[in-house]
């Protein structure tokens, strides 16, 4: 899942890259709004983390520019201001949610996980396919109960393609998906990670759709 | 004395003392000299009546002094205050009155003498009578006149005395009654909550007191906006606070989940430059507060802006040593500047932090002076990236950190050169340079 950023002070800004990744997120970070919007236009990301005080401007004007621009990327706000006014500001400028500072890690990834899963129009914490049950919090798979060792671009990979079991990723949209921009990714990269998944859960679960990409076996019939 | 009630009262109970003292005095005075005149004219009178009976024959000397001593009957205290006697003039008792004694009133002639006979003073009026030979003495006991006066002085003081406790009751009354609307109003303030700074109402108190509300009122406006400037500080501070103290606690969570060595090492790294830096703003805080709250006089004497630059120097390039060094002109060495030591030393401070963390760390940073016609220019001048025209103003502003930011910067360096500077009437004055780097340029009036 890809993540975006936004956030200036350089300390923070490592800590949420280092620490996001470890918690299964492809992260992309930028210290400042023009660079956000920049950002913003070329990649596609699955949520943005923002950050209110910045030294270009206010990430509430960012964010407002965003919403009027059709945007939906779920956006949490992590900002120092978290008097109840704060955050209702923050929200009714479109945040999707609000932590404020200082914060636990692993809470900005849990909620980061409930607002993607939100976005995608799902309920429950956990993925399922047939009998195949993704957990994005612990980054575990079973099949059938039985308890499935993925790597982490395996897991992401299986992630994207089980948020929308009817759709078909491209290549470049699972690239997109699971390697921020600093990352050097091999051209055969995705292959051989849904090589990867397909020998560890069996063939019949990631299908091959020629030419265009890939999607959960049996979804498009 | 410290209670105004207590003192009133006392003042007001010795002041009514004297006063009633003083009526005494005189009502006594008074009383003794009309009595003293009214007698008088009746001994006179008494005296020219007994004369001018024996003239005309009525009283016959000779008969009256045949009279036997008559032992004295019970008499009123005004009694027997009158004695007459009648003496011929070769000596002899003529005649004398029922209390009169025996032996003459008075050896005066004629008009007033005071005599005093068996232990009594005797008030005499002697009139005498040439064509019979005798000579009338008509005397006035003075105890007796004394008694009377004495008697008018008590009937007055008596009642006086008594009402005394009522008159002094009366006036603890009063000065408490007089007194209530400052008790009320130290009530009122015993009563507020420290929290409360509202100006107290004085539409409905009297005159004298509404000066002071006033001056109150005034006091709790001060305290009030200070109390509200250092409430903005303090939440501004905290707010700066939780960012770099975020940072710290990510990393730290980073460096305990993570079984990767470089990454941990990495996090730990992280945390030690986090550390530095909010160990710097918190530093920055407190020289913040300094500069706007110290005591300090801008008067102060001369100071040698070199020296102190140098030191200040030293110490940055002990702190950084891998930054770029610093050059003081030979000039600036031999500048004294009229200014206070430590808040030239506040301002310095920052500024030469700033240039140093933005110069690369093979320029010089140059410290040197200009003088002009009313100013002596103390100059930092360094290599860095500069500041951004449209942030050139608004980088004296706390907490603006710019785009040209280092990862140390807390965004308070300027705020406190510039406040150091206009507290010793100096300005803070930063323009980009041609050849590149910041020129921060501090003004002092000559």
């Amino acid at each position: 899942m890809r993540i975006l950023v936004v956030e200036d002070d350089e300390v923070l800004l490592n800590g949420l890259q280092v620490g996001l990744g470890f918690a299964g997120f492809s992260v992309d970070v930028v210290s400042g709004c023009a660079d956000a919007a920049i950002a913003l236009r070329t990649s596609a990301f699955d949520a943005i983390v923002l950050d209110l005080m910045l030294p270009d401007g206010s990430g509430l004007d960012l964010l407002s520019h965003l919403r009027a621009g059709g945007t939906q990327t779920p956006v949490l706000l992590l900002t120092a201001r978290d008097s109840v006014m704060d955050r209702i500001t923050g929200l009714d400028a479109g945040a999707d949610d609000y932590l404020g500072k200082p914060f636990d890690l692993d809470e900005v990834a849990a909620r980061l996980r409930a607002l993607t899963r939100r976005a995608a129009g799902h309920a429950s914490a956990h993925l399922v396919w047939r009998d195949v049950v993704l957990d994005p919090a612990s980054m575990a798979v079973t099949r059938d109960g039985v308890f499935i060792r993925l790597s982490r671009r395996e897991f992401a990979i299986l992630h994207a393609l089980m948020e929308r079991p009817g759709h078909i990723l491209s290549k470049i949209q699972l690239e997109e998906r699971i390697y921020g921009w600093q990352e050097d990714v091999e051209s055969n990269a995705i292959e051989v990670h849904v090589h990867n998944v397909r020998s560890k859960l069996g063939s019949g679960v990631i299908e091959t759709v020629r030419g265009v990409g890939y999607r959960l076996a049996g979804s498009g019939t | 004395m410290t209670s105004i009630r207590a003192r009133l009262f006392l003042i007001l109970l010795i002041t009514t003392g004297i006063v009633w003292l003083s009526a005494f005095a005189w009502i006594y005075m008074n009383t003794r000299a009309e009595v003293e005149r009214v007698l008088d004219a009746r001994l006179i009178e008494a005296a020219r009546m007994v004369n001018s009976l024996i003239n005309s024959q009525e009283i016959s000397p000779g008969k009256a002094a045949a009279l036997p001593d008559q032992t004295p009957k019970a008499h009123t205290p005004y009694d027997r205050q009158l004695s007459c006697q009648i003496w011929a003039l070769d000596g002899t008792l003529v005649a004398r009155s029922e209390s009169a004694p025996g032996q003459p009133l008075t050896d005066s002639t004629a008009g007033f003498s005071e005599t005093v006979v068996d232990g009594e003073t005797w008030r005499v009026y002697a009139v005498e009578n040439d064509a019979l030979g005798v000579r009338v003495m008509v005397g006035d006991n003075l105890r007796v006149r004394d008694r009377l006066v004495r008697d008018v002085i008590r009937g007055l003081v008596l009642p006086g005395l008594l009402t005394l406790p009522v008159l002094a009751a009366l006036i603890w009354f009063s000065v408490r009654k007089g007194l209530a609307p400052l008790n009320d109003m130290a009530r009122a303030l015993e009563l507020r909550p420290a929290s409360d700074l509202s100006a107290m109402p004085d539409s409905n108190s009297p005159t004298e007191i509404k000066p002071m509300i006033r001056s109150l009122n005034g006091l709790f406006a001060r305290v009030n906006t200070a109390r509200e400037h250092e409430r903005d500080f303090t939440a501004f501070a905290a707010h700066e606070l939780r960012t770099p103290i975020s940072g710290l606690k990510t990393q730290a969570q980073i460096a305990l989940t993570s079984d990767t060595d470089a990454v941990r090492d990495q996090a730990l790294r992280q945390i030690i430059v986090g550390v530095d830096r909010t160990s710097r703003l918190v530093r920055q805080l407190t020289d913040l507060t300094n500069a706007e709250n110290g005591d300090m006089d801008s008067g102060g004497g001369a100071v040698s802006a070199g020296m102190l630059m140098r030191k200040i120097a030293e110490d940055i390039q002990h702190h950084h040593p891998t930054a770029a060094r610093i050059a003081i002109s030979d000039e600036l060495e031999n500048t004294p500047l009229r200014a206070n030591e430590t808040l030239f030393m506040l301002a310095t401070r920052n500024l030469l932090e700033n240039a140093v963390q933005h110069s690369p760390a093979d320029q010089l940073v140059t410290c040197r002076v200009e003088r002009g016609a009313h100013s002596i220019r103390v100059l930092i001048e360094d290599c860095g990236p500069g500041i951004p025209e449209d942030e050139l103003h608004k980088v004296c502003n706390r907490f603006f950190r710019g785009r040209n930011k280092t990862v140390l910067g807390s965004g308070l360096g300027l705020a406190i050169a510039d406040l150091a500077l206009r507290r010793m009437s100096a300005q803070l004055h930063l323009q980009n340079r041609a050849e590149g780097g910041l020129r921060a340029q501090m003004r002092f009036q000559i």
